[in-house]
């Protein structure tokens, strides 16, 4: 388990225990965390589990495929330099403390 | 085949279930819940003994076989055919019947054309229409969802946003039509449907041509990429012939099954219209309750454990989505209709790499009709009874003489 903190865009934070190997987007949705939607399930398809990740935070993940750049394209809230979609995050123990913003809107 | 039941390599193997639905059938359509039920309680695999095909109807087990598609193959064809041992009726899809790495390369340009990013260019032409097709309809009062709304409205917008000529598109239902029928059995419904399929190929392929295609739209868009070389020109038409297969007879039944639902379930009806933004979640919902599409098959590649049995390889088996999405090891109520429901993880639009490359135009569709709807009708009543349309892999309706009033 992991602990990740989701900050909503009234900034409401829920800090989570994340099973390792799931995604953000899983461990979102199974804590019952509002405002990540993920339409498509995790696939890469939909951009609406957009995030922006915390300026501390934006190295320590893996870069942005060229799938997930093209997505992040789409995103109905701004799309910023700190933006993923949270099924690209593996949630691992190096992340531990990890802290995300979900933005106001995803579709 | 191998109906034995028993696998090849343990001593003590579960025995595996055989039935006698057939889910092809008229009574299977008119009401598939039951057998959904009996298959789903009978085992995580199952074998239908009507068609020599095993199934799986359980969430685990459907999601289990999207999300391993180099083990339960789509290259052999995603309908009962095997096209290994039959010729298929036409040339296959390049992406919908490919497995990787072949269907890598075609799903990337299906995915670019079809992005979030292109999405959000034509939003507000598709809101537009939807408000414009149902300020008409609440002016008529009375009329039949289904032709005038559910079909009405998707060949309002689609066929422009691809870029089809306006002469001939009395072609594309009947065509899509035959494309889900020909995934069955070799029943009458699928025999019909090729027997009388010539026209509509005709007019199909002749249209996925570049020189018919208007600039700008998803199938210039797609011969463009035959320019960059990540397909060839004689690929380009094949994939537009994919968006004019799954394009827009699957909305028809997705928004049908949208409008039927509001109709059956007034308190969900009402809930929409207090906040129009649930519209984009009324829809989702809506296509996991009715799963507008019900089946697909695959094939093994390979002697496979599956649910603790064992499936030899070359067989297909046949996942029920409708069956997944009602399963409740999987769902809480599952045969509520929901508004509010987190409903990510359906597969109504399948799962894993084939997982519908349209669901955002399917989805910007139904919002858009939704929320014009939630913004401009006050009731919604059914005047007659719904009439149901049958298809091999479809579900929906035929007929849905319904009354709205203004809000």
């Amino acid at each position: 388990m992991t602990t990740i903190t989701f900050i909503h865009a009234d900034n409401r934070s829920q800090t989570v225990e994340a099973e390792d190997g799931a995604s953000i987007m899983l461990a979102a949705l199974t804590h019952g965390v509002d405002g990540i939607v993920a339409e498509c399930g995790g696939n890469a398809v939909c951009a609406t589990c957009h995030v922006y990740v915390e300026e501390a935070w934006t190295t320590k993940l893996d870069p942005v495929t060229d799938d997930e750049d093209a997505l992040l394209d789409g995103t109905a809230a701004e799309r910023l330099p700190n933006s993923r979609l949270s099924c690209q995050i593996k949630v691992q123990p190096a992340l531990a403390g990890l802290v995300v913003r979900i933005p106001d809107r995803q579709s | 085949m191998n109906p034995t039941g028993l696998s090849p390599h343990a001593g003590v193997a579960p025995a595996i279930p055989h039935l006698a639905i057939d889910p092809f059938s008229y009574g299977f359509f008119d009401d598939p819940y039951p057998a959904h039920q009996e298959m789903r309680e009978a085992g995580p695999v199952v074998y239908l003994d009507a068609w020599n095909v095993y199934g799986v109807a359980r969430y685990a087990e459907v999601y289990a076989v999207f999300n391993d598609p180099l083990t339960f193959c789509s290259s052999r064809g995603v309908g009962l055919s095997d096209f290994a041992k039959e010729k298929p009726w036409r040339p296959p899809s390049l992406i919908l019947e490919a497995d990787p790495p072949a269907h890598t390369r075609t799903r990337a340009v299906l995915s670019k054309v079809l992005s979030p990013a292109v999405m959000k260019r034509l939003r507000d032409g598709f809101m537009a229409a939807a408000e414009a097709k149902v300020d008409e309809l609440v002016a008529r009062g009375s009329f039949d969802a289904i032709p005038d709304l559910a079909e009405g409205y998707p060949l309002s917008v689609f066929p422009d946003a691809l870029g089809l000529k306006a002469e001939g598109r009395d072609h594309l239902i009947p065509y899509a039509s035959l494309v889900f029928n020909a995934f069955g059995p070799p029943n009458e419904l699928r025999q019909q449907a090729i027997e009388r399929s010539a026209p509509h190929q005709a007019y199909v392929m002749e249209q996925c041509q570049r020189d018919n295609l208007a600039p700008g739209g998803f199938g210039a868009c797609i011969h463009a990429f035959s320019d960059s070389g990540e397909i060839t020109p004689a690929e380009a038409p094949l994939l537009v012939r994919s968006l004019l297969s799954a394009g827009l007879d699957t909305t028809v039944y997705g928004i049908g099954a949208a409008v039927y639902c509001l109709a059956r379930f007034p308190d969900q009806w009402e809930r929409l219209r207090a906040d129009p933004s649930l519209a984009r979640n009324a829809f989702e919902e809506a296509v996991r309750f009715e799963s507008p599409v019900q089946t697909f098959f695959r094939t093994t590649t390979r002697d496979v454990e599956l649910g603790g049995v064992t499936i030899p390889e070359g067989e297909k088996i046949l996942m029920f989505l409708g069956a997944a999405n009602r399963d409740p090891r999987r769902w809480e109520q599952p045969d509520s209709y929901d508004i509010t429901r987190k409903v990510s993880g359906h597969v109504g639009f399948g799962s894993g790499i084939h997982m519908c490359v349209g669901q955002l135009v399917a989805r910007l569709e139904g919002e858009a009709v939704l929320t014009a709807l939630a913004r401009k009708v006050g009731s919604i009543t059914m005047s007659g009874e719904p009439k149901r349309r049958y298809n091999n892999t479809l579900r929906g309706l035929e007929s849905l003489p319904v009354t709205f009033t203004p809000a």
